[in-house]
């Protein structure tokens, strides 16, 4: 269903269809009210085989898989990328932050890698821990009911494993390691870096009716045909339509602000139909901004009026504010063990099948908070760039020339094929006042609205910790008896640290307290200044662990609808 | 085919994958149709319109496409599992070279610089020489010391290095390549572990801790039931 105009006022509208988005229409529409989902992109269903890429070989590809249109390649299931045409982002000074938008049904679910790992008690209290950041509102026992319901739901694999701050769930077997994973394994401990079998939100057993279980091929990055991974269509949206739920769904429709009326309060939103390149007003009781925490962030301080001027719950002053990435630093390296090795199918699930949780106590160390470590490589389904440098390997067995022409190239890409392994850390930095989203009051894009302008400086403690990354990357390398395959980046390069925003775990920009002077929403994700106008997607994060992002908002998201229903039975809206 | 023919055909430019085609390799217009419209899966409105935009457009002259055929045989000469035309490198250059423009002018000055050489040691163009006479040419730029940086190398090393990235890659992601690469994943399995012999021949194996833990894939179907404390009963 898809209605480009309406005067109905629906109970709750909701502004975005990713991970929050979806779980607030599954649980509001199934809670008997009446949903309208505005989403920015296309309707998209990973079954639509018009839509598919999955299970594609290269040679489909004009460009063999290439990722000239969509930065992680031609078969990636996010539509938009860090640059997407008439929908700048400016920088302030220095600043080099990157916007990852994927606009489309589902948003960012359909492409990620389903790494779904709950926060730990600590997570929630990091300041009193280490006096740095804020402590969030709520705490792990609040969050945790919510934590088993997503389980159940969604599905999980992994195994329980008792660690305090890494907390077991209702799992799913997880698959066995592949080779290069045993190699890490064993890497790993010898270093006593712990190794676990990961956590991702991908069916290895059946979980329901309505959904397949996990084939093995490889292409979570494209979204599951059959419906074994998690993606928010496939799992809460369509799933919300079929049990009878009051779901309209508006695409290719751009919220530009949230409306207000004299008292202030939320009556809709104003969106943009971007096939049609007319504005329209849908009115509703409830708005939930689920749009992503910088494109939440932005709607809110475009929604300026007389009520508002300061832009919609911004009397802190804080919207946009406390904007934080994962950080990030990768090694690759090369394994000599494994040259001319015997080739199988080594598929496995879209993503790694065993990890690192952070196994350090920060008070021996000289920076904040941790990272866990995700490993990838093997027998890759080949795809553009394959074969590039075939033989430059030669250097590691002294042999001084590489390049060359005919038939030799063939054994030689054999030989090399399979025989690399990564390492990537992914941590936690620390929420900073001074790192903030902001209109740019010069810029508007393609449709007129003003857009967002960036200001983020890493400190000491990001920069430290990626230099413990690349020192414990380039040790479990040595240990696997593997060669880093360029040298580690120094001081001037940040030890590697990835750009802000690069990780894709964007957060903090509407942060949670109880104070409405130093936060934004409240723990059920309410504006303290508008209390008919929610935001369920990164936004809230006071601070994001060393875990990524999906699991929690999803928890946060559901914690928040429950909350939204119960107000609505007390008549509060 | 030469440089004259080939001004011709780029009026024809809307066809112009198409002429490559039939021209080069003298495939039924029939069969160019089917091979242009299987580029169909998952595409955006704004993707398929960009890459027509780009199949439209003809980049390469048909003599310039005719030399890179010849490079690319040099580099990678048919074997029983295939040749440079089953895996349609050229295709694949000619398409690269509209999607990412800055591979356009090196891999051009490359094409003059070889006939240049190649008319200055042996009065030929390149693709009319002997293939020794060719091997001669290309063995003084065809090598590079993989501890050095490409960029400090020559253009001619480095546009060869380039078009055999290109060959490689535009072999080895086809249909022939990948087989004979031996990739055997992107279809529907079940996987259950490296092969034991493969565990055997680096000397390692699972952790027997571990073992319980994986997924028994005899029992993948039943549907998941926990008791209360998160253990798996089925």
């Amino acid at each position: 269903m898809q209605i480009k105009e309406n005067s109905k006022e629906y109970d709750v509208i909701i502004v975005g269809s990713g991970a929050g988005g979806g779980m607030a229409t599954k649980v509001l529409s199934e809670a008997g009210l009446s949903v309208a989902v505005v989403e920015a992109g296309p309707y998209y269903d990973p079954a639509n085989p018009e839509q598919m890429t999955q299970l594609k070989p290269a040679f489909h590809s004009p460009r063999r898989g290439a990722g000239t249109t969509r930065p992680f390649g031609d078969y990636d299931q996010a539509y938009g990328g860090w640059d997407i045409d008439g929908e700048p982002y400016s920088q302030n000074d220095d600043t080099d932050f990157r916007w990852f938008r994927s606009r489309m049904l589902g948003g960012r679910t359909n492409h990620w890698g389903r790494i779904s790992l709950r926060f730990g008690p600590n997570d929630f209290k990091k300041k009193s821990i280490d006096g740095l950041g804020e402590d969030w509102p709520i705490g792990y026992d609040d969050i945790k009911p919510y934590y088993d319901k997503v389980d159940k739901l969604i599905g999980v694999f992994g195994t329980k494993e008792n660690i305090y701050n890494e907390p077991d769930g209702f799992f799913l077997p997880p698959p066995k390691p592949r080779l290069h994973e045993l190699f890490y394994v064993n890497g790993a401990r010898k270093s006593n870096v712990k190794v676990m079998p990961s956590r991702l939100s991908i069916l290895t057993k059946r979980l329901n009716n309505d959904r397949g279980i996990c084939f093995y091929c490889n292409g979570c990055a494209r979204s599951c045909n059959v419906y074994a991974d998690f993606s928010s269509g496939s799992c809460l949206i369509f799933p919300a339509q079929k049990s009878g739920g009051q779901i309209d769904l508006y695409v290719n429709s751009m919220v530009r602000t949230v409306t207000t009326n004299e008292e202030g309060k939320a009556t809709g939103v104003s969106f943009l139909d971007k096939e049609e390149n007319k504005e329209y007003k849908l009115k509703g009781k409830v708005v939930v901004l689920a749009a992503s925490a910088c494109s939440s962030a932005r709607i809110l301080l475009n929604s300026k009026s007389k009520q508002h001027p300061n832009g919609l719950g911004n009397n802190s002053d804080l919207v946009g504010r406390y904007l934080h990435d994962s950080t990030g630093g990768d090694m690759m390296a090369f394994i000599p063990k494994l040259i001319d090795r015997k080739t199988y199918n080594e598929d496995g699930v879209g993503g790694m099948h065993v990890y690192s949780p952070w196994w350090l106590d920060n008070k021996n160390l000289d920076f904040a908070r941790g990272y866990h470590i995700e490993v990838w490589g093997g027998l890759g389904a080949p795809s553009y760039g394959t074969g590039f440098n075939v033989n430059s390997f030669n250097k590691f067995f002294g042999i001084n020339k590489a390049g060359g022409y005919g038939n030799s190239l063939r054994d030689d890409m054999k030989k090399y094929y399979g025989s690399t392994i990564g390492l990537s850390g992914r941590g936690e930095s620390i929420a900073q006042k001074t790192n903030y989203c902001e209109i740019d009051p010069n810029k508007v894009d393609k449709y007129g609205v003003p857009i967002l302008r960036f200001n983020y400086k890493w400190t000491d403690n990001e920069i430290k910790q990626a230099k413990h990354m690349q020192d414990t990357f380039e040790e479990i390398i040595h240990n696997m008896g593997a060669i880093p395959l360029w040298e580690k980046p120094g001081k001037d390069a940040n030890y590697g640290l990835t750009k802000p925003g690069q990780i894709i775990h964007e957060v903090g920009t509407t942060r949670m307290g109880s104070n409405s002077k130093d936060s934004v929403v409240n723990e059920f994700e309410q504006l303290h200044d508008v209390s008919n106008v929610f935001v369920v997607d990164g936004g809230p994060f006071v601070s994001q662990a060393d875990k990524n992002p999906t699991w929690t908002i999803l928890a946060l998201a559901w914690r928040t609808s429950d909350y939204i229903v119960d107000q609505f039975k007390k008549q509060n809206f | 085919m030469n440089r004259r023919d080939s001004i011709k055909t780029i009026t024809f430019a809307s066809i112009g994958a198409g002429l490559l085609l039939q021209g080069c390799y003298g495939i039924s217009r029939e069969k160019v149709k089917r091979s242009l419209t299987r580029y169909e899966y998952g595409r955006t409105p704004e993707e398929k319109l960009y890459d027509d935009k780009l199949f439209a457009e003809k980049f390469f002259t048909n003599y310039e496409l005719f030399t890179f055929d010849k490079l690319c045989n040099l580099i990678l000469p048919p074997s029983e599992f295939g040749s440079i035309k089953d895996a349609e490198v050229v295709q694949l250059i000619e398409f690269m070279a509209k999607d990412i423009p800055s591979y356009q002018e090196p891999l051009r000055e490359g094409l003059l610089w070889i006939d240049t050489e190649s008319k200055k040691r042996f009065d030929n163009l390149f693709v009319d020489c002997e293939v020794s006479q060719q091997k001669e040419i290309l063995d003084e730029i065809a090598f590079y010391d993989p501890n050095k940086s490409i960029d400090d190398y020559s253009k001619p090393v480095q546009w060869f290095n380039l078009v055999r990235n290109l060959t490689m890659t535009g072999y080895f992601t086809s249909e022939v390549g990948i087989k004979e690469l031996g990739y055997k994943g992107n279809s529907p399995n079940i996987w259950d572990g490296v092969p034991q012999d493969v565990l055997d021949q680096y000397g390692l194996e699972y952790d027997k801790d571990w073992l319980d833990k994986f997924i028994d894939q005899s029992k993948r179907n039943d549907v998941a039931e926990w008791d209360e404390e998160g253990n798996l009963i089925t």
